[in-house]
């Protein structure tokens, strides 16, 4: 999962330099950084030489490809386009494009922090009450493949067009799947785990909060982090559709005025964006839930 | 303190089903207070059922246990169990983990951080206390986990094999380590193994159990003065006497395993 959705070089980094690349096999922490960094710049700099290059001998038309240099420099105008028309109010001048990134990014961790907690909350009830389990799991598991942005014209109609909605194709595109992997996940820890706890006289509420609840956890995050493209996909394509701010605005909004520079700058903000996201889940991942070794994903 | 007494325990699993088996027959046994007794037997033969029984985390489907005089209805914290699987909480400190027991009852965490402290010198673990038990290796968090028992003063340490898992080295170390802690301690110890010379190295008795279903097939006094030593003659004869009597058993465990599988390919 993680090889197909993320940078290739994170699991390089992570391991350290793959065997058989000789005597410097085991470097240091800061070289090995170095040595990431440096795929980084030549994988991304090819893809910029190459179409750089490919404007200039005028095989793509810069206004509907335009170069990297071309759409990174309308940084400097987009507080102008993005003023009046799509609403991200502007810091000063120059700032509207954070404000965007602002927006989406609000959007998508509160729809992910409310998912979180109704997940788990709904997963831990379905556990704990079998009979509420059983008339509950059914519809959720009916519920969870419906896509993300299937759910936003509901979304638009019953919360208008503005935060609200966007959080709720966010929510609505991770709880129901974390609903049933809670539920999952708690049937499948570890039944010693379990027993220990009941050999020290737990109560059934005390193995499931002070057990089973702490054993899932990394799990849950895998889950969610497993999903967050999605969710960042469905709060884009609210933003798109209906919300007229955020970075899917600024996408749409080049697309209107026939700007390209916009609708690459606004892309390419979303990309980044999305993996520094992926990034620090990652790093949650590993500094607070460890105990769960990340291999899973 | 510490004495139970089993009377014609006998478990079926999956009673009332085509499925049905007899893991254990009418087993009687009395293990004084103070006792050290090892339960042998070939696998499948009933030795883990046993204990989760004593342990209350099973019934029995006729029979009855009683601890202390007490009929044993479901886990009590007069009784511990060790397994053999790393058990300790991978999210919780070495610390915290041996505080469990403490924490589940209710005792302020500053009184059972000290108490888990004292639990955890003892065995030897004091530098260890803020440590997760990935950073321990095996023995160390074998260690853990008895002083998690410990921790809550149980009377009776029920033992699953907790150092199947463990190399030959620490093997031998914990050993002598379990011998110290029980005997400063006055506690009853079950243990459950496989080893032979772990069994003679350290009870004062050892019951052998048959093939399934299980059934009491011998119980052997150890009449050995301690520290024994592995490599003597009394310990020689220990031995062949449990190789002798359990090389029946197994081969019945074995021809037994085989007659199912070939049923349930059968069956498939």
């Amino acid at each position: 999962m993680r090889s197909q959705s993320g940078p290739g070089l994170e699991s390089a980094k992570r391991q350290g330099t793959p065997a058989g690349w000789g005597p410097t096999a085991v470097p240091n922490r800061l070289s090995q950084m170095a040595v990431s960094v440096m795929w980084w710049v030549l994988s991304l700099g090819i893809v910029v030489a190459i179409w750089e290059l490919a404007v200039v001998l005028r095989l793509v038309n810069p206004v509907i490809l335009p170069p990297p240099h071309l759409f990174l420099a309308e940084i400097r105008n987009q507080a102008q386009f993005l003023m009046p028309q799509v609403g991200a109010t502007a810091v000063s001048g120059k700032f509207a494009a954070l404000t965007a990134v602002w927006a989406s990014l609000q959007r998508v961790l509160s729809g992910l922090a409310l998912a979180f907690v109704s997940a788990v909350t709904l997963g831990s009830l379905a556990f704990y009450f079998e009979i509420f389990g059983k008339l509950t799991l059914p519809t959720i598991t009916l519920l969870a493949p419906i896509a993300s942005v299937a759910w936003i014209p509901l979304a638009i109609v019953a919360f208008g067009v503005g935060d609200r909605a966007a959080i709720f194709v966010v929510f609505i595109s991770v709880v129901f799947t974390l609903t049933l992997g809670t539920v999952n996940n708690m049937h499948n820890v570890d039944q010693v785990y379990i027993n220990t706890a009941r050999v020290l006289g737990a109560s059934r509420r005390q193995v499931i909060q002070h057990v089973i609840f702490p054993a899932v956890l990394p799990q849950l995050f895998v889950i969610m982090r497993i999903n967050l493209f999605g969710a960042w996909m469905g709060v884009l394509a609210a933003e798109m559709v209906g919300v007229r701010s955020g970075l899917g605005a600024i996408v749409v909004v080049g697309r209107q005025m026939m700007n390209m520079n916009l609708t690459f700058l606004g892309m390419a903000l979303i990309g980044l964006v999305g993996y520094l996201l992926d990034a620090s889940f990652g790093l949650v991942q590993r500094r607070v839930l460890w105990w769960k070794s990340t291999a899973q994903l | 303190m510490g004495e139970i007494i089993c009377t014609d325990i006998t478990k079926v699993w999956g009673a009332g089903t085509p499925r049905e088996v007899l893991a254990l027959e009418r087993v009687s046994l009395t293990v004084g207070h103070g006792e050290f007794l090892a339960v042998i037997g070939p696998s499948g033969c009933g030795k883990s059922t046993f204990l989760m029984m004593l342990a209350g985390l099973e019934m029995p489907t006729s029979g009855t246990i009683t601890s202390n005089g007490e009929a044993v209805n479901g886990p009590g914290a007069d009784r511990s169990l060790i397994f053999q699987q790393p058990s300790l909480y991978p999210w919780l400190s070495a610390l915290d983990n041996v505080a469990f027991g403490l924490k589940l009852q209710g005792v302020a965490r500053k009184e059972r951080r000290q108490r888990a402290e004292q639990f955890l010198r003892q065995v030897g673990l004091r530098e260890f206390a803020h440590k997760h038990p990935h950073e321990l290796s095996g023995g160390m968090q074998q260690r853990a986990a008895i002083a998690r028992a410990l921790c809550l003063g149980a009377d009776v340490l029920l033992m699953d094999e907790p150092f199947a898992a463990l190399d030959v080295q620490t093997r031998f170390q914990m050993q002598s380590f379990l011998l110290d802690i029980w005997q400063g301690s006055g506690k009853t110890v079950v243990f459950v193994t496989h080893h032979i010379d772990e069994a003679v190295y350290l009870a004062d008795r050892v019951i052998i159990l048959t093939a399934r279903p299980g059934r009491l097939l011998d119980s052997v006094s150890i009449a050995m003065p301690r520290p024994r030593h592995v490599i003597s003659a009394d310990f020689e004869r220990y031995r062949g006497l449990f190789v002798e009597r359990l090389r029946a058993e197994v081969t019945k465990a074995f021809q037994e395993q085989e007659l199912a599988e070939m049923l349930d390919t059968r069956i498939k």
